[in-house]
């Protein structure tokens, strides 16, 4: 890759894979490091023909200077990105950090809920939660024991980690509202629940609660282009009004939060999603043939 | 000396200018309007008639000395034209191309009165297109000072800042938050209006002034206006994030799949080139789009879109052809194009397909009423009038509110509308900060915004003590100019030769 001459740019500094799909960098930006707060996410450009990708500040190391990003393979950028992204290679632009910081403090117990790629972002939220000295319960849900991670980071900064897999391989069978309402149950006393996820899982977690009446804080992932409130791409619907979830979020009321209306706008690329990410790994083929 | 130039001795027809044809131009990104040929330049600088005191001069926001530089294109001396522009408008490549000038110099030239008036903002544009073919720039000896100014946004409020703060001595570092610096130049204005390449050449000539830009910063977040000041040793800082909020209806259907704003369609075509296969940003376009209002955004948007594929480029705006607020050449451009427009029309309901989608539009008919507070008459709904139209996308350019960034990240006052409050001087709440542009009016045009951003850097120069040159070799100062009665002489000004 030409990129690793290239001294502009964000370096990389380490790299891990939990699964086939999901990859984790943690790259050198000692301003944002220190300017992160949980809630927040970057916009991140793998080269200069690259689109703009919105994603969740999965951890932040002030004394390293590093932020770390969590990434799920699933079109063509996060799919070339997992091939490319290399220690010492550089991103092409990295901005941020974007949006309103969760609103922490003042809480006695909360619940932080992860499901799948959620797990990563919920991670500084739990362990911002805890250094303002609530009780925290993580709930963090994955499809089996194999693609499980970060578990021991949960347990060093929870009070109580319920893992949840679909297959029950590790922790206990079921989705993340599974664990969500053993929590409610061995709790009485809850007054917040963040969850973080796919659209569908922070959904339902919104509906657990609300009988129950705790308030419930989720982060909104629409797509985005500038992530600065200048193109209203991410738009999403809170009770009655419109918001943009790159300045007035992500963190919305999850019982306020139109899902239904977040999802339909998740596929508003979907045919040219697919098509890309399709031509891509034809041409990751025909690359590989080439190659020998 | 020649014999006075008057109305009756000058050509009475303007220069004819080369365009691009309609029907060519629709499937490519090239500029519509074509350079002038010398000969051209000539010919229409000789329209000029000189006035002893010109009043096209007063109707340019930053004041260009438009005789002036005119005359030297009659007297064949560009490299002259383009120093006698570059004292007051560092960009004339840009201006002459996007200016509104039938409101400002145009519109107040005097031969305007009987003929079509001088066509100030071609030659200036020709000015500046040969300013950059040439490699020209009007870099003066500049002695550094020791001030560190901070400015934020790189778009027209914060290139004529920063020329200004750069020319006076200070280290001047522009702060963007895209991967490109231009702002409202880049991500809003299409090629075929405003080449990328200009706004290259004018970036590259403020980086020949000393201007650092530092791209991928999106201030207020990564630090704070108060930390530019108190721990990034900025002594003075200017705003200048534009107004880029898009407003929606708030009408049925707003949330629709196919329905965008103005900003989202051009950033995605004009930043993030999704005209161009080889750049990975999606940007679908349907068979028949419908764009709603008709300010210059909106132009540029269905014209964006004609380009894009579109097989039928709609207009709807609830007033008729006079209220539109677009450039009447960017009007009559669209209409050269194919643009349907319906005046006088205003959308109640967005059309779901049943997938998310659009499928169509229930419009309403409007007519003229009473004046409002604009002073346009206002529109009034025709009872009974309501139809349906058939289209796939909906583009909305109905104008853009304040960015909240800056106001959720720092104590700075606002105004009611959530822009930043400024005094005349363009002085903020916060000491030595200063704003301008389109996040201190609303949205308003490019010359404006770099009028504001000179206005603040004189200012922002009176705030931290420094002279022009003009005011040290020049006329001697006005009281009023000097600040808290200090001699110039004795203060630390700085000394701007030009070279």
């Amino acid at each position: 890759m030409s990129s690793q001459m290239d001294a502009s740019g964000f370096e990389i500094v380490a790299r891990q894979d939990f699964s086939d799909v999901t990859y984790l960098l943690e790259v050198r930006h000692p301003l944002m490091a220190k300017a992160a707060r949980a809630g927040q996410f970057v916009i991140v450009m793998l080269n200069d023909h690259g689109e703009r990708i919105p994603l969740t500040i999965a951890d932040f190391d002030r004394a390293r200077g590093t932020i770390t990003l969590v990434i799920q393979a699933v079109g063509k950028t996060t799919r070339e990105m997992q091939q490319v992204c290399k220690v010492g290679t550089r991103l092409y632009a990295l901005a941020g950090p974007m949006g309103e910081p969760s609103h922490i403090g003042g809480q006695r117990r909360v619940v932080c809920v992860g499901g799948g790629l959620g797990v990563a972002p919920i991670y500084p939220q739990a362990r911002a939660y805890k250094e303002t000295g609530a009780k925290v319960t993580a709930v963090v849900g994955f499809r089996n024991k194999d693609l499980v991670f970060w578990e021991d980071k949960f347990r060093a900064c929870c009070d109580e980690v319920i893992v949840c897999t679909d297959d029950g391989s590790a922790g206990i069978k079921g989705n993340v509202t599974e664990g969500l309402r053993q929590a409610i149950a061995a709790h009485p006393d809850i007054e917040e629940v963040v969850a973080i996820g796919p659209p569908v899982m922070m959904k339902a977690c919104a509906e657990t609660t609300r009988p129950h009446g705790i308030r419930t804080v989720v982060s909104l992932n629409p797509i985005m282009v500038d992530g600065t409130g200048m193109c209203g791409g991410c738009r999403v619907k809170i009770g009655e009004g419109i918001k943009f979830a790159c300045v007035d979020g992500p963190d919305f009321d999850a019982h306020q939060v139109d899902f239904d209306d977040l999802m339909v706008r998740l596929k508003r690329f979907a045919a040219v999603e697919k098509a890309a990410a399709e031509k891509f790994e034809e041409s990751c083929r025909i690359g590989r043939k080439a190659g020998g | 000396m020649a014999k006075r130039k008057t109305i009756r001795t000058i050509p009475r027809e303007r220069a004819p200018v080369g365009e691009q044809d309609p029907q060519a131009r629709i499937r490519n990104f090239d500029e519509v309007t074509l350079r002038f040929t010398p000969e051209q330049a000539q010919l229409e600088a000789s329209r000029c008639i000189e006035c002893p005191r010109p009043v096209c001069t007063p109707g340019c926001p930053v004041g260009v000395d438009i005789k002036g530089f005119i005359a030297k294109i009659a007297a064949n001396d560009l490299r002259g034209a383009y120093d006698v522009i570059t004292q007051t408008n560092l960009l004339p490549a840009v201006c002459g191309r996007v200016c509104p000038q039938e409101n400002q110099c145009e519109g107040s030239c005097v031969v305007g009165n009987q003929l079509a008036p001088v066509a100030i903002g071609r030659l200036e544009r020709y000015v500046g297109d040969t300013a950059i073919a040439e490699g020209w720039s009007s870099i003066p000896y500049i002695e550094p000072n020791g001030f560190k100014i901070g400015i934020v946004g790189s778009g027209p409020a914060g290139m004529a800042c920063a020329a200004d703060m750069a020319k006076a001595g200070c280290d001047v570092t522009v702060y963007e938050a895209f991967h490109v610096p231009g702002g409202v130049l880049r991500y809003g204005i299409p090629d075929f209006r405003l080449p990328n390449s200009v706004v290259d050449a004018e970036i590259r000539n403020l980086e020949k002034l000393g201007v650092k830009f530092v791209c991928n910063t999106l201030v207020g977040r990564l630090f704070t206006i108060e930390q530019m000041i108190d721990e990034l040793g900025f002594h003075a800082v200017f705003i200048g994030t534009g107004a880029g909020y898009p407003s929606f209806m708030g009408i049925p259907g707003d949330n629709l799949n196919g329905v965008l704003s103005a900003n989202e369609l051009l950033t995605r075509c004009n930043m993030m080139q999704a005209k161009d296969r080889g750049f990975d940003t999606p940007l679908p376009i349907g068979a028949r789009v419908a764009v709603i209002g008709a300010g210059n955004t909106a132009m540029d948007a269905m014209r964006v879109c004609r380009r894009l594929g579109a097989e039928e480029v709609h207009c709807i705006y609830r007033r008729s052809r006079a209220e539109a607020p677009a450039r009447i050449e960017e009007v009559h451009h669209a209409e050269q194009e194919g643009i349907d427009f319906h005046w006088l029309t205003a959308p109640v309901a967005i059309l779901d397909d049943g997938k998310g989608g659009v499928r169509g539009m229930r419009c309403v008919r409007m007519e003229l009423g009473e004046p409002d507070a604009s002073g346009r008459r206002r529109p009034v709904e025709v009872k009974g009038s309501e139809y349906e139209f058939a289209c796939d996308l909906v583009v909305v350019a109905i104008g853009t509110n304040a960015n909240p960034i800056i106001g959720q990240t720092s104590k700075i006052k606002l105004d009611k509308r959530g822009y930043i409050a400024t005094d005349a001087d363009l002085a903020t709440s916060l000491a030595g900060v200063y704003a301008g542009g389109d996040i201190v009016t609303g949205a308003a045009t490019v010359i404006k915004a770099m009028g504001a951003g000179r206005t603040a850097a004189l200012s922002m120069k009176k705030y931290l003590g420094l002279r022009d040159s003009d005011a040290v070799y020049g006329e001697p100062p006005k009281p009023e100019a000097t600040l808290f009665g200090l001699d110039p002489a004795e203060h630390n000004f700085v000394r701007v030769r030009t070279a």
